[in-house]
């Protein structure tokens, strides 16, 4: 089929022979040397964090333990992760679908306006007029601009999404693929859909929140504020889900040439996805006044887990589809052979089937358990929540979006690693850490430790309180968990770097096998 | 290919393997979304959403009453306030307190009002573990029976402020 | 008679992202959004026995 592209902005790739549209190119790049700063300041907060949690090192004063904390939250769960995200569908709109970027004006003013709002952000955060944590919680009150920044984001966020509807459009209108889109391109669909009602959500509650900051708003209702934050809040991680499923499956093709087993199966568990997860923002809520038991049953329950099924589907089909395409190349001993021939060594596997197994076992489980209203007592507000979405969104989503880096630098970027050997070593690192670390806040927050405190032995508290022994061994390992993903992500963040910038030319010539 | 545009037509039902992976999935979703519901009623442990709006300075006069006519007792200068059994219990939460001290008895059931002066706090009871939001605005009722005697913590969970750290209070059961 | 070639109805459904737009904002802002606003406005005021 022909493209639409115009003359002199599509070269082929070298490697897979896909066409590349070369505008798509440069703000995939932008994005994601943007997204790679942003999880450079997130990744510095943290480690500083995990050694304010490990209380036998007790880091950080606790000023700067709440400033570290709204900049640590703020990067890591938007900044880098939708920097990213915009990227993935500007490359799934064009070079799967054989198409240009429908607008490089759109594209310059949603990767100025993240950037810009990012930055300010972190400023005003850094300078300490932003102390309210990422939820920022009215009526706990902010600098004016830190609500601006972050609508910034959300405003730039949404005109790449109107891009990419732009583009899949076009692409259908100058027919430059024939049958359906590919299953990548669904998901990717899936994830922009998401994102619009998530940033939807942003811009009504931030709007008047702004407002209020410049004393022209009276009040805003705190019950009002919660529903419609965590609109924006849980749903931004939903998108997430939904972009790091389409990544599984991209880098299932890439790294031992998987097809989906059934078409229908994979895309109805994403319209399950479109449907219903947006609706377990009502997760939050599940201990709050204000909304009924049936609203908290019905929301919570993502309307009978139809989006649970959905990711109970893709856990089976992803790594269903590996196994069929081990067996066909004849790894075919027994039941698991395929999975110890599998190309462990290569970055790109290693990082998505290890992203597939942390998200399922440690971040699913621990979702659907927590988002009962029966456990939901027993966990609201303790470090078991940062337990569960430390295993979605990090061991999950980073270490999937990682896995995609050891691909884009050398298809996009056209650079090759330095250091291969650290780089097949990287996923175990950081998977490794990241699980022990989110061991640690799920067993520590089982006896109650709070999230979000700065001291839980309560020292100088009126009326004594605290944790026994094990509660503190738990959050020590917590702190190692810490310290191991930190090397991990600080080694992933050096490798890309390296590569970006000195990493050997591959143009004309197909990327090195991992 | 998942990256491959298929051709129309793909539209097949599941199969094999495929097909009892979902029929199953399927089955423990129906069976997680009755027991929730199952166990709201059987359990009697959660709260039902039960709330009114209040203002700041209503609830606080009404904590006040509340102090003044039940107080039984006075630790570390705070009030110990025995509510009747049966009866409506008040907690205030501020910046960086709960108020007062409740003496509650054992197998007696109360309605315990909590709502906030200020900004967000989170009642946490420890070391039993229970969490719920308190918000200014809202009057959060929950209807409790203590099972078990002791003294426990109330802790805050929500982030309130650099004082987070030392807002503890007290409850009591005999 | 059916066209023998036509695809099935729900492929048509995935195949057509504006639906699936439309969709996925209006039933959970529907479900969660809208429900929840409802509830908040409607709650009493407090007698305070």
């Amino acid at each position: 089929m022909p493209g639409n592209h115009l003359p002199g902005l599509v070269r082929a790739c070298d490697t897979t022979g896909l066409p590349v549209c070369l505008d798509a190119q440069r703000f995939i790049r932008l994005h994601a040397v943007m997204a790679v700063v942003f999880l450079l300041i997130g990744g510095v907060a943290a480690i500083l964090l995990g050694l304010t949690r490990w209380p036998a090192v007790h880091l950080l004063p606790a000023d700067w333990y709440y400033r570290v904390l709204t900049l640590h939250g703020l990067n890591m769960l938007i900044f880098w992760i939708l920097s990213l995200e915009i990227g993935i569908l500007y490359f799934a709109g064009t070079t799967l679908l054989n198409s240009r970027l429908a607008s490089t004006k759109l594209a310059w003013a949603c990767f100025g306006l993240m950037g810009a709002g990012g930055a300010l952000a972190n400023v005003i955060v850094m300078i300490g007029k932003g102390d309210v944590l990422m939820t920022s919680y009215v009526p706990l009150m902010a600098h004016p601009l830190f609500y601006l920044a972050i609508i910034l984001v959300a405003v730039g966020a949404l005109i790449g999404v109107i891009n990419y509807f732009a583009t899949i459009y076009i692409a259908r209108r100058d027919q430059t693929y024939e049958g359906s889109v590919p299953l990548v391109v669904f998901g990717a669909t899936a994830a922009a859909i998401i994102a619009v009602f998530t940033l939807l959500h942003g811009a009504v509650v931030m709007v008047p929140t702004f407002l209020w900051s410049l004393g022209l708003v009276k009040t805003i209702d705190p019950g009002w504020y919660r529903l419609v934050w965590w609109g924006l809040g849980h749903a931004s991680q939903q998108i997430n889900v939904c972009a790091m499923v389409s990544v599984w499956y991209l880098l299932a093709t890439l790294t031992t040439g998987a097809k989906p087993l059934n078409q229908a199966v994979c895309r109805a568990a994403f319209v399950f996805y479109i449907l219903f997860i947006n609706i377990a923002s009502a997760h939050h809520l599940l201990v709050d006044p204000g909304v009924s038991a049936t609203w908290k049953i019905w929301n919570t329950s993502y309307a009978m887990y139809l989006a649970v099924l959905a990711s109970m589907i893709h856990g089976f089909t992803v790594p269903a589809s590996v196994e069929v395409a081990m067996r066909r190349k004849g790894h075919d001993k027994g039941l698991f052979g395929w999975l110890a021939a599998a190309p462990w060594k290569n970055p790109g596997f290693s990082a998505f089937f290890l992203s597939l197994v942390i998200f399922g076992f440690g971040g699913g489980i621990t979702g659907v358990t927590l988002g009962t209203q029966q456990i939901n007592i027993l966990a609201h507000n303790t470090l078991r929540i940062p337990g569960h979405f430390h295993m979605t969104v990090v061991g999950g989503t980073t270490l999937a979006f990682m896995g995609l880096c050891y691909y884009l630098v050398p298809l996009l970027f056209q650079r090759e690693f330095h250091l291969r050997g650290l780089a097949r070593v990287q996923p175990y690192l950081f998977a490794g850490g990241v699980t022990f670390m989110a061991m640690g806040m799920s067993f520590a927050g089982s006896y109650g430790v709070p999230r979000r405190h700065w001291d839980v032995d309560f020292t100088g508290a009126t009326f004594p309180a605290g944790f026994d022994a094990s509660a503190h061994l738990m959050l020590g390992v917590l702190g190692v968990g810490a310290v191991l993903s930190f090397l991990g992500l600080a080694l992933f963040i050096g490798l890309t770097v390296a590569a970006v910038f000195t990493g050997r030319s591959n143009r004309g010539a197909p990327m090195a096998a991992w | 290919m998942s990256i491959d545009c298929p051709p129309p037509g793909w539209f097949r039902a599941p199969g094999g393997a495929e097909r009892a992976w979902v029929g199953l999935a399927l089955a423990w979703c129906v069976v997680m979304t009755i027991m929730m519901p199952f166990w709201h009623f059987r359990g009697k442990q959660n709260s039902t959403g039960e709330s009114y709006a209040v203002t700041p300075a209503q609830f606080a006069e009404r904590v006040g009453k509340f102090v003044d006519a039940h107080q039984v007792g006075e630790d570390e200068g705070w009030p110990v306030v025995e509510p009747p059994p049966g009866g409506d219990a008040y907690l205030q939460a501020q910046m960086w307190s709960w108020y007062p001290i409740l003496k509650l008895r054992k197998g007696q059931t109360y309605r315990l009002h909590m709502s906030s002066m200020d900004l967000q706090h989170g009642f946490a009871l420890l070391p039993l573990n229970m969490n719920f939001q308190v918000m200014p605005g809202y009057d959060h009722v929950l209807t409790i029976t203590p099972t078990q005697t002791g003294e426990f913590q109330v802790i805050c969970n929500e982030f309130c402020g650099i004082g987070h750290h030392l807002m503890t209070g007290k409850l009591l059961v005999e | 008679m059916t066209e023998p070639r036509k695809p099935h109805p729900i492929e048509r459904l995935f195949d057509n992202p504006w639906l699936l737009l439309v969709l996925g904002v209006v039933v959970p802002t529907l479900s969660y959004t809208v429900w929840g606003w409802i509830e908040l406005a409607l709650m009493p005021e407090a007698r305070l026995p």
